[in-house]
Order: C-alpha cells, then structure tokens, then sequence
C-alpha cells in the first residue's frame, strides 16, 4: 500500500487548516455562502435533507486495517455508528455536525486520508479495479498510475473550477471492473501490439446522469512517461470549452458529443503537441517510486487446492454456498480474494456498523496482508487470503452478518442513498432494494438464477448506475408519487452498454413483481449455462416489454 | 475596486476607455475590439493593455502579444475556471507582460492565479469589502507545496522528491 512521504503527510495537515480557516472566514461573513459552497464541496461536505454529509476520500479502493478502524471510531464518536460505501469507492457519513469536521479531518489525517476533491467541480477520487494486483487477467497493478493522478490532480492551480465534476478511473486488466466506459476518463493499461511496450489506452466522454454515455478510445496507445502531460491537454481542452451556459450539458462527455469525438481528439492532440512534455511528466523515478508501495506481498507457496478447505466445505452447507458464490480467483496458487457481501437481505446495500468495520479490519490485518478494498458495487474485499483460511474467517463473518453469500447475484444490488438521505433524490432507493432482496431472499432461487446485477438510482443523476445494470431501476417523481423506470441490458464491463427502457413507470410497490416478471422471461428462454445478460442480448427485448407490459396494463 | 500582487494591495496604474480612444494616456486599457484602432494610435511613449473576454481563443489574441504590456482577463464569476487556462497558454505564447485576473475571485484562489502565470488581481468592491488584503496575503503559501510541475511556484514536490533522489544518490523510495 501507499504510504506517505513527508511532503504528503505535510500537505494534506495544511489542506486540514486551511479548511478551518475556510470555516472561519465563512462564519464571520469574510465569505458568502456562495463562496463558501464549492471550497466545502471540496473538501466532501454536503448539506443533505436532514443533516450534513461528509465523505471521505477512499482513492483507488484500498484501506489499511487501521484506517478502517479509524472509519469505525469516527462513525462511532461522530456520527450513528455506521458509514456507508459508496459506488466510487468512498465512504459517507450521513449525520456529522459541520462543527465536527475539522476534528475528523485531523483523525483521518493521522491515517493517512482525507476528504479532498470527493465532490465539487473537480478531479475528483480516482476509482480503480478493486482486484487490482490480484486478477488473473491483469497486465500490471493500476494503483501506482491511481496515486500519481491522485497526487497530480489534488489542489491543481488550473483545473480546480471546471465547467462540472470529472472522474477517472483506471483498470490494468482485460476485463473491466472498474467500468472505465462510464467514466470522463477511462484508462486502460494494456501491451502495445507490436513492441510489447505497457502503456494506456485513453478514454473520453464516457458517464452516466441524465445523458448517460459510453466512453471514446482517443488514444490507442499512450507512452507511459506521457500520461500527465497528456491529462493535462485533455483538461486544458475540457476547461476552455465545456459548456457552462448549462449545468446539464456541462460535463466533457457532451463536449465530445458536440463536436465529436475525432475532432476532439484532434484538438487535445494539438495541445498535447504544444505542451511541454518534459516541464510536466512525471520522472520514471517517481512512478518508480509509487510502484514500489504495490509490490505482492510476502505469499506463501501454497499448493493451489486446500484439504482444509475442501473439508470444511464437505460439513457445512451454508460454508460451502458462501466459497462458491463470495470468492475470485488469486493469481497466487492457494490465495484467494474474498468478497465480503454488505448485502445482507433487508439492510441498506453498503452500509457498514463501526462494529463489522472492526471486524473485517481484524481479519484484513490477521489473514489479509494487512489490506481491503472497497469495491464500487458497495461491497468490501480480503484481497489475498490463503485457502486455508477462509472457514475461520467465516466463522468470524456469520456472527456480525457479514457472510451474506451473493456475490454478482439477485441481491446484490446496486443502490444510491435516495430521498431517505440525499437532498436531490426525487424517489426512495434503499427501500426498493430492500424490497428486491426480500423477494429473491431464498439462497437456492437466487443461485439458479445466476449472475445478475440490478442497479438503482433515486434520481437521475444516477449514482447508483442504473443505466448500466442488467436491470436498471430509476426512481423519479411523478404529481408527488414515485415512479419507477425499468430498464433492461446494461452492462458496466469491457462490452458496456446502456439499458433500454422497458415500458411505463411503475409504483415502487410493483417494482419487486416487474423484477420476478423479467426474471421469469429468462428462466422460459435460457439455454443451458447462459447468463442473464448473454440471454437478454440473444433474445432482444421484446419478449421482456411483453411480459412487462402485461404487468404495467394490470396496474394501470 | 481592489488591486493586488503578491506584495499586497497595490496602485492601479491603468485607465480603461471608451472604444479606442486612448488620447495621450500613458498607460491605457482598452477592450479586444477596440485593440487593433488603438495599436495603431500609439505613441512611442505609451503604454497599451487589453481586457479580453475569459471566452476568447488565446490564439486570436497571440498576433498582438509582442506590443502588450497589460492584459487583463475578465472573470464573469469565481467557480468560472477558463481564465486559468488562458492565462497558461498566453504565457506559453511568451508574453511577459503584466497579467491580470479582473473579477470576483476569492482568497483561496490566489495560489492557483499567481501559478498559472497572473500577477495580479483586480477585485470589485463587492469583494474587496469582505475580503481583506490581510485575508489575501494569508491565503498565499497555505499549501506551501503542491504536486503539478510546470507552473510558476517554487519547489513542486515531484521536483524536491527528485532532488532528494539525487542528494542520496538512490532511486530508493
């Protein structure tokens, strides 16, 4: 993991006082509250519906044991006794009194972390593939290049005011999981073709809101040495050009959009060939440098299969349901990384009690090389545990209901904060996934059903990325009633595409028996094997508007 | 109307006019409209500045920079960012002249003006009465480091990492 340097350590005590000085300078009217809003967006402080949030910066998914820990005593002192994950790996606290916040701001300081650029018109947390360094299918760790455009973009004198928010996300893998697609930057570490060379193919424009987007490649293959120069050209372009006539057409995607994605290639290209490289990048030393926090740990050499293991399984039922659904292989023989599911069936998806926080920090630091991460479907992962291990880390899990088996099925939903907490919700989201998991709550109908992601937003701004869920759910209001809106054939992977939407919106007390109907199409047409989105993509929709519309004429 | 540099509050030494009539001002601001007329009035003893619009393609004002001594960059509003990057690709464009940011800008941005190559700021009233030239002058070098390179501050810490790198002779973190 990384650590910080004397000059980390003392940026971010400075970037602490200056936040109380922000404070300050608010509070004796030097400031309006204008003024004020965007410093304290940048520092992660919302005003909710009922209460301040604040969210703390996670960057590229990874915690430390006693970093967790200081998330659990924060919640504990400061807030409800929880926090909940996020869909860009971050965490939020729902309840802090404003007057708190710098006090927390020092305790995550003393680990290490902070609140920087979580929100405002910024760079904002760069998000990575939560099975950075331990997929089979990766190329090298996307961590270090994480770090870097951390580092390069916190406090950037020319890009802090841009035209709306920008998000980039990086992933060192074939298969994506950190849905770089619907990203304003998408990176991808991949070999160059011909001269085996690792750098970064670059995408644009991708995101998700009220005009959700796929990314455009507008670099095919970029030179490592390159990248912050060549970040910096996109932003130059971005923040010269973006529309900020209106908030809604202001982020890059509908730039790219506009004049289309080849001339914006040609017109970072063109500044890119201004630059100069050289004043900008990053010496190879100091990438070198961050690589050398990711280094593997010390594995064991350990024959790929556990008799442990397979024992433990034989005897206990619900064990061996949680290894075949909760576990991704390592690509060390005999580890394995071990999602721990915060979704347990009639909870809200991604919150965490400070006590689970504790003990999931135990078990990272007893048997997990002292390592978590976040990943962003709002679950928590043990990256590198030995096979051995897993029936007592288990054992340790079921008592404080964290040993949900659901990875990637039915219940493992996606799901926004909504009107029970944010203040631009327009309809309920934690009740609807509730309500889901309580339908599909039986283990055996969820395993035959297979992989699955269902994914809802309270408005649509789409934080709980319906638009790339296999089943998509946004809540909106309608003559003050909620209304929901089904959509079909997301996906948030390499092939990420957008859903359609099925039909009319439906009362949230329908949206349960919409799912089960949807569900039921599968099951009558699937061949032996087939997922539900490789089903739903061979089908097409109709047999699914059908069976939808059955169901919306019945209530109408 | 508020001005000031890195030292504080200082004297304005420009008057704006109408169009380009710029008489026998030592120092005159004029807008980009008006600049070509007013390039071609000028005396061997003047001084000419120009006030551009922060939606102005740099390259348009590029042809005039060798005969500016000032220019100034209008910012509409604070969370308006584009003056930034303006005042980087002017500088690019080797114009050494004074630049000016003229707007509502707040304290926290002061850092942020100075590295992306402005010298001053010009505040209106409706700042300047809350915002204290002490206020001003305490802002700067509150993060006394930061990460970018290439921009006008002393000492980013990518560059003092490389000289620690050096001095201990070790690519070592």
């Amino acid at each position: 993991m990384y650590r910080y340097d004397e000059f980390d350590e003392r940026f971010v005590r400075e970037r602490v006082g200056q936040f109380r000085d922000q404070v300050a300078r608010r509070l004796d009217g030097s400031l309006t509250e204008d003024e004020f809003k965007p410093l304290r967006l940048k520092n992660g402080v919302y005003l909710q519906l009922h209460a301040y949030m604040l969210r703390i910066a996670i960057p590229y998914g990874t915690l430390s044991a006693r970093q967790l820990r200081q998330l659990a005593l924060i919640g504990e002192r400061y807030d409800r006794g929880y926090g909940h994950f996020t869909t860009r790996q971050n965490l939020q606290f729902n309840w802090p009194q404003l007057r708190d916040v710098p006090a927390i701001l020092d305790l995550l300081a003393d680990v290490e972390m902070h609140c920087i650029q979580t929100s405002g018109n910024c760079i904002r947390n760069v998000t990575a593939d939560h099975f950075a360094g331990v997929a089979q299918d990766e190329i090298e760790d996307p961590r270090a290049v994480c770090e870097l455009i951390r580092q390069w973009s916190t406090a950037h004198p020319e890009f802090s005011y841009l035209p709306r928010k920008f998000k980039i996300a990086a992933t060192g893998a074939q298969h994506d999981r950190a849905v770089i697609k619907a990203h304003d930057i998408g990176i991808r570490i991949l070999k160059h073709p011909q001269s085996g060379e690792i750098g970064y193919e670059i995408s644009v424009g991708g995101g998700l809101g009220r005009t959700p987007m796929i990314g455009k490649v507008v670099r095919d293959f970029l030179p490592k040495t390159d990248l912050l120069a060549y970040l910096e050209a996109v932003m130059r372009v971005y923040n010269l050009e973006g529309r900020r006539d209106n908030k809604y057409k202001a982020r890059v995607k509908i730039l790219v959009h506009e004049i289309g994605t080849d001339e914006f290639r040609r017109r970072v290209e063109a500044e890119f060939a201004k630059l100069d490289g050289p004043s900008v990048n990053a010496d190879p030393e100091e990438l070198a440098r961050i690589e050398s926090y990711f280094t593997p740990p010390a594995y064991q050499s350990l024959p790929e299969d556990s008799q442990a293991l397979a024992v433990a399984k034989a005897a206990n039922p619900d064990f061996a349901r949680w290894v075949d659904t909760n576990l991704t292989p390592h690509r060390v023989p005999g580890y394995s990384a071990v999602t721990i599911s915060l979704k347990p069936v009639g909870l809200a998806p991604g919150d965490a009690t400070s006590e689970q926080m504790r003990l999931v920090a135990d078990l990272a630091e007893r048997y997990s090389f002292d390592e978590l991460r976040v990943t962003h479907a709002q679950n928590l992962v043990l990256p590198h545990v030995r096979k051995d291990d897993l029936f007592a880390i288990w054992q340790a899990l079921v008592p404080v209901g964290l040993a949900t088996a659901n990875l990637g099925l039915i219940t493992d939903i996606i799901a926004c904060p909504g009107l029970d907490y944010c203040a631009l919700a327009t309809a309920r989201s934690i009740p609807i996934a509730q309500a889901i998991a309580q339908r599909f709550a039986d283990v055996e109908r969820q395993a035959s059903i297979g992989e699955l992601n269902i994914k809802i937003s309270g408005c649509i701004n789409a934080c709980g990325h319906h638009h790339v869920g296999h089943i998509g759910v946004l809540g909106l209001e309608k003559r003050g009633i909620e209304s929901y809106q089904i959509t079909l054939g997301g996906e948030a992977t390499e092939n990420a595409s957008i859903g359609e939407i099925l039909g009319p919106g439906l009362p949230a007390e329908e949206v349960p028996n919409a799912i089960e109907a949807i569900v039921g199409v599968y099951e009558r047409h699937r061949h032996d094997g087939e997922r539900f989105i490789e089903t739903v993509k061979r089908v097409g929709l109709v047999p699914f508007k059908t069976a939808f519309k059955e169901l919306a004429d019945a209530v109408a | 109307m508020l001005l000031l540099d890195r030292n504080g509050a200082a004297t304005d030494g420009w008057t704006r006019t109408e169009g380009a009539a710029i008489g026998n001002l030592s120092r005159a601001l004029v807008g980009f409209d008006a600049l070509p007329e007013a390039l071609a009035q000028l005396a061997p003893d003047q001084q000419i500045g120009v006030l551009i619009s922060n939606a102005l393609a740099v390259s348009e004002l590029e042809p005039f920079l060798p005969r500016l001594s000032l220019i100034a960059i209008g910012f509409p509003a604070f969370a308006d960012g584009r003056g930034f990057s303006q005042a980087k690709a002017i500088r690019r464009a080797g114009f050494t002249g004074s630049l000016r940011a003229s707007g509502p800008l707040i304290p926290d941005q002061f850092d942020y003006a100075l590295a992306c190559g402005f010298d001053e700021i010009e505040l209106p009233d409706t700042s300047a009465d809350r915002q204290t030239v002490l206020q001003w002058q305490q802002a700067r070098g509150r993060l006394s480091q930061t990460y970018q390179r290439g921009y006008r501050r002393d000492g980013n810490i990518l560059d003092r990492r490389r000289l620690a790198r050096t001095a201990s002779g070790s690519t070592a973190p």
